[in-house]
């Protein structure tokens, strides 16, 4: 197998030594592991963008899950931005409604593309669709803007963990906040070095965050969280575009989430036995989400 | 490394609400409704750790079954696959386990009909990948580097032989091979990794050798 990269600091390195993007590097490992060409590759990754897409559209015009515990959240915030100037930013509103839109519609059953994960499908997008307005990106651009979010995601899967049952909510949404902010970065002309001083600041601010769903759905607190992983990301890309890095390389801090996701009670690593599942409201909500759902008995 | 592609990171295209429980869950179904080679009568999981605990939250159910259905993980069908699979008759049976397992999200998938059944334990590692850690009863070490082709065959000679000489035929290499068997005899396995991509013809072409009963690619 050509892999050429096998965590951040070699992925950097080889941007640096050959002169090309994060984007670039993956697009041709992936050409390398697959036997495939550029035009496959590239016109696969475009349909998951198109399927992005169409979720968040969906998503703003309102849905609402079989549980009934999520749902019309995007509305809400798009509406507030049309009435109000956001204290946070239109951007980052932006962004935070459209991830919110792209978990609704998960939660909805709906058809969604996982980055990397379904319960995270909504960090990436969130982000992409709302620097879109700002960057005004090439369609190529947007593509690449997988690529490089698909980079950072494959290092982190294969070194530490992308499974919320393995390692928390932390390798989930904090994994996928941090390929969302590398990639923000790259589209906004940052180096390769930035992209990953992103992706270090992100997932820092990440790290322990456990996955407590609300009966076991991938709703509460979920869609939320995905919220706040694309407002983290966004920031955190601001931050390293600043020339802000990290005093933690982010190879360490990949390796330190895989360590605490290991040492993470089972009790908050999806089985709705604890954090917010095992509060009064979550067990409440619990019992009355199978109440409604005895059908699928 | 157990994510090679990028499409493993972004991808797949699938139906929600989770990509381990339910889209991941949906592959482990369809690896056993591939190497079944039909659509069985009957379906019996046992679900252990994350699975057992929150699998009808996720749809891991209809999801599993929409995968012994056939389905994609972008099969709109998946959310009703209880319902299609009882119109057709299939039995379907789940099963909450409170034993222990390696990994958090495993399911034992037995399905089968008049004529055999097949049993294999799969695990769901994130991202909507899932891993068959066992078939059978047989014990699958997949290192997950280089595509693999798993040969279910009844223990006679020159089975092996002539799926070695059938790879050898179309210039495919063998990296590491293992075989074995119930009994003397009686069913066996092949398990075989190669260096090159195998294509669908080739299987169909293993598949017609001498006492070879179901041939199937685990890792693409």
């Amino acid at each position: 197998m050509k892999i050429l990269f096998r965590n951040v600091a070699e992925l950097i390195e080889r941007c640096e030594s050959e002169g090309v993007s994060i984007s670039e590097l993956m697009i041709r490992q992936e050409m390398a592991v697959r036997e495939r060409s550029r035009e496959e590759v590239f016109g696969q990754m475009e349909e998951n963008l198109k399927v992005m897409e169409n979720a968040v559209e969906e998503g703003l015009q309102g849905v609402k899950s079989h549980s009934g515990l999520t749902g019309g959240d995007a509305v809400l915030i798009q509406n507030y931005m049309k009435n109000h100037t956001p204290l946070s930013g239109n951007l980052l509103m932006d962004a935070v409604s459209k991830a919110v839109a792209t978990n609704e519609v998960n939660a909805a059953m709906g058809t969604i593309c996982a980055t990397p994960t379904a319960g995270s499908a909504g960090c990436v997008p969130g982000t992409l669709f709302a620097v879109k307005n700002q960057l005004n990106p090439t369609r190529e651009q947007m593509v690449r803007y997988l690529f490089t979010s698909g980079a950072f995601g494959f290092v982190v899967a294969n070194n530490a963990s992308i499974s919320g049952a393995a390692g928390g909510c932390q390798a989930e949404v904090g994994s996928a906040a941090g390929m969302a902010a590398g990639a923000i970065v790259e589209m906004a002309g940052g180096t390769p070095a930035q992209s990953a001083e992103a992706m270090a600041i992100t997932l820092k601010n990440m790290l322990g965050l456990v996955c407590d769903p609300v009966a076991g759905l991938v709703e509460v607190p979920c869609v939320k969280r995905n919220a706040m992983g694309a407002s983290n990301a966004v920031v955190a890309a601001d931050m390293a575009l600043a020339g802000v890095t990290s005093r933690i390389p982010c190879d360490e801090v990949i390796d330190a989430m895989y360590k605490i996701g290991q040492t993470m009670p089972v009790a908050l690593r999806e089985t709705a036995q604890g954090g917010l599942a095992a509060t009064p409201t979550g067990r409440e909500l619990e019992a009355k989400v199978y109440g409604i759902n005895l059908k699928s008995e | 490394m157990k994510f090679k592609s990028v499409f493993d990171i972004i991808g797949p295209v699938m139906i929600g609400p989770s990509s381990s429980h339910t889209a991941g869950a949906a592959r482990i179904g369809r690896v056993a409704r591939t190497l079944f080679g039909r659509e069985p009568k009957w379906v019996t999981v046992h679900l252990y750790g994350s699975f057992a605990k929150t699998y009808k939250g996720h749809g891991t159910d209809v999801a599993i079954v929409g995968g012994v259905l056939d389905f994609e993980t972008w099969d709109t069908r998946i959310s009703t696959s209880l319902e299609l699979a009882k119109e057709k008759g299939i039995k379907v049976h789940f099963e909450e386990e409170d034993a222990h397992t390696d990994h958090p999200n495993t399911a034992r998938v037995r399905i089968g009909d008049d004529d055999g059944d097949l049993e294999l334990v799969g695990i769901s590692i994130g991202g909507g990948k899932a891993e068959i850690t066992e078939l059978n009863g047989f014990e699958l070490r997949l290192s997950g580097n280089h595509p693999a082709i798993l040969v279910m065959h009844n223990d006679r000679f020159g089975s092996i032989a002539s799926v070695t000489q059938t790879l050898a035929k179309h210039e495919i290499n063998i990296g590491h091979m293992e075989v074995s068997r119930k009994e003397m005899g009686k069913e066996a396995l092949m398990v075989i990794e190669v260096d090159q991509n195998v294509s669908d013809d080739l299987l169909r072409e293993l598949e017609s050798c001498d006492h070879i009963l179901q041939v199937a690619k685990v890792v693409d």
